[in-house]
């Protein structure tokens, strides 16, 4: 039996600048995981991987991840899907320091 | 110090001029991430899981304060201001942009450094002995031997599109200070019974997911015939190894499934088909290489201010009992300046810090400095009357713990919070221990002890070869970490036991504790050291140690 499907965002690497990055249901890249669509039907899903990973001059290297519904939009379920959403443990660098600035 | 000639610059130019174009064309849309990749990893640069990563070669560990200050600027012109030097004595930097990343590349040619080889499936950059030239149980200074390399791998035709990447070491000491056994291809200068020097070759060690000690396919290779030979044994792997199964494709398995004697006779037919190519030009280069090489004038003078400070400054002396080492001059001594500041990162060097090594190196170091593949950085030549000004200085700095060959000396790869191969954390857990032995107060006590820590099965923190190993693996979507003992990287390599089921990220810290007091305890005295003790006693009373409560089921 086919193995059911989990909620997936889709993720990449934007090409410049490297950072992490979610596609949001407008198409519009996001820094931010809570912003990114939640996708929970798997033929949407390729359809959308299709599309962001043609977006070969913005991004590198989308996939889908796994992902849940928080109240703030979505979570990650894996620790490696948090430290992408989070940036490296030993300092603020990254979105941490992003976000310090603000 | 090897200073680039015509041709060096002229090629490592080209490289750059072609690789500004190559990142050109992927911001333009003209290549596609698949075509990029390639030509971006022959040019040292990763895609992570945050950030690009540069990774920079230092060959074979030794720099200038010309070259450290260029790194300096790379941190902060175009990173994060800090660099983490690796454990195969390279620098990464973590946060570059890839349109900046062609300007990092001119500004290293500016000081003969490039990126080239640090990556794919080539010929990597060798390493050496970190003590190189200055150590006093060394037979000569093994850096032209590594430069000759480097220059003969650097753009080899065959060997750019190999099964995988090969590593190749370079050593002329008594002691193995560069992991020879756990390389690819170890070259030892050695020296025999009638007096000449040569060399002992070494094949098929490697880390990883199949951890295996290198084994010796030539015992006595006389001087004229080094490159013909490395180059046989490549060009034999290259052909033979595994390219089926990239598990299975570096040269430890291609040695292991044929055996060590069949190898060394395909080795030998290989040889005698290409040595006579070979007509001298290697061994004009290497003398002249070596002219690059000749040591510092040494200068002379008392060390009377060096005998004050170790007798009336305890700080001073416990600095100087772990972090020097002998000199091939008795007046004059090897620095290790310690970058794992109990709780930092270890192998991160902020700018200013590196600007500082580099003006001490100016100062007191005949202006060279070393990296260790224990992420340490080296001034090789001090006189003893130098030290307690660089000690003063360095201590200013965040550069004076006293702390080399000890608990918190720790290897550890940049792990999860980096590394998009890792599958768990590395540096936190690096620094926790740190941290936990330093509030101990217990780190001078416990003596020699190495952890070295991975963030998954490649190895890149020679778990493996650390007295007490640490690999983080994902088990279930949980951070989970596996303990081995009893590894050993120097001359008696040896792959440590793993110790039990692993443990969870809050738990590593104190089952780390339970084993060190396990060691203070069974030890027989101050001076046995724990692999001494763990060669004594075995894996069982640690195992108890580390698992009471398998112990309480027993009983």
């Amino acid at each position: 039996m086919a193995r059911a499907f989990t909620p997936k965002v889709i993720t990449a690497n934007a090409l410049i600048e490297g950072d992490v990055i979610y596609l949001t249901d407008d198409d519009q890249w996001s820094r931010e995981l809570s912003q990114a669509e939640l996708i929970t039907d798997e033929a949407h899903a390729q359809l959308r991987l299709l599309d962001a990973s043609a977006q070969v001059g913005e991004v590198v290297g989308a996939y889908l991840a796994d992902a849940k519904a928080g109240p703030n939009g979505p979570e990650p379920t894996h620790f490696r899907e948090e430290f992408r959403r989070t940036g490296p443990s030993n300092y603020a660098h990254g979105k941490q320091e992003a976000e310090a600035n603000v | 110090m090897y200073k680039y000639n015509d041709f060096d610059t002229a090629f490592v130019t080209e490289r750059n001029a072609q690789f500004r174009a190559q990142v050109e064309r992927r911001i333009d849309g003209s290549l596609t991430e698949d075509e990029f990749k390639p030509l971006r990893l022959m040019n040292g640069l990763y895609l992570q899981l945050h950030a690009y990563m540069l990774r920079v070669a230092v060959p074979y560990g030794s720099l200038n304060s010309a070259q450290m200050n260029t790194l300096a600027l790379l941190a902060e012109k175009w990173d994060k201001g800090y660099g983490h030097f690796t454990t195969r004595q390279n620098i990464q930097y973590n946060w570059p942009k890839l349109s900046d990343v062609p300007d990092m590349l001119d500004a290293l040619a500016e000081v003969g450094m490039h990126a080239i080889q640090t990556s794919g499936n080539t010929i990597r950059n060798v390493t050496s002995d970190h003590f190189a030239g200055a150590a006093a149980d060394e037979i000569e200074d093994p850096r032209p031997v590594a430069e000759l390399i480097r220059q003969w791998s650097t753009d080899h035709p065959e060997f750019q599109f190999m099964g995988r990447k090969f590593k190749i070491a370079v050593g002329a000491a008594a002691k193995d200070r560069a992991v020879l056994k756990a390389h690819d291809l170890a070259v030892r200068i050695v020296r025999n019974d009638a007096g000449e020097t040569g060399y002992q070759i070494l094949v098929g060690g490697g880390l990883g997911r199949t951890p295996m000690i290198g084994k010796v396919i030539n015992d006595f290779l006389p001087r004229a015939d080094l490159l013909p030979y490395i180059e046989s044994v490549v060009s034999v792997w290259n052909q033979i190894g595994r390219r089926d199964n990239k598990y299975k494709a570096r040269i430890k398995i291609t040695v292991h499934e044929h055996g060590i004697d069949d190898i060394r006779a395909r080795v030998d037919a290989r040889f005698a088909l290409i040595r006579p190519t070979f007509t001298g030009a290697d061994q004009d280069l290497l003398a002249e290489i070596k002219t690059h090489f000749v040591a510092p004038g040494f200068r002379s003078g008392s060390t009377e201010t060096y005998d004050a400070a170790y007798k009336g400054d305890p700080v001073f002396r416990a600095w100087a009992d772990t972090n020097l080492a002998e000199h091939r001059q008795a007046d004059h001594t090897i620095v290790t300046i310690s970058i794992k500041k109990h709780g930092a990162t270890p192998g991160d060097a902020s700018a200013e810090q590196m600007r500082v090594m580099a003006d001490l190196a100016v100062k007191y170091g005949y202006d060279e400095l070393r990296i260790s593949h224990e992420q340490n950085v080296i001034l090789p030549h001090v006189h003893k009357s130098d030290l307690p000004a660089l000690h003063a200085k360095l201590k200013a700095h965040g550069l004076g713990t006293a702390n080399i060959g000890l608990i918190s000396d720790i290897i550890a790869c940049p792990g999860m919070d980096y590394c998009a191969l890792a599958t768990a954390r590395s540096i936190p857990v690096a620094e926790q221990i740190a941290t936990r032995f330093d509030e101990m107060k217990l780190e001078h006590d416990i003596g020699h002890l190495q952890i070295k820590i991975s963030g998954c099965i490649n190895a890149c923190g020679h778990h493996h070869v650390a007295h007490i190993g640490i690999l983080g693996l994902d088990r279930a979507g949980v951070e989970n970490y596996q303990i081995t003992l009893g590894g050993d990287a120097t001359w008696s390599a040896a792959v440590g036991e793993r110790a039990g089921p692993g443990f969870a990220y809050d738990e590593i810290v104190p089952a780390v504790e339970r084993i060190v007091a396990a060691y203070l305890d069974i030890r027989t005295s101050a001076e046995e050291t724990f692999l001494e003790t763990y060669r004594r006693v075995g894996l069982a009373p640690f195992k108890a140690a580390l698992y009471p409560e398998a112990v309480k089921k027993v009983a």
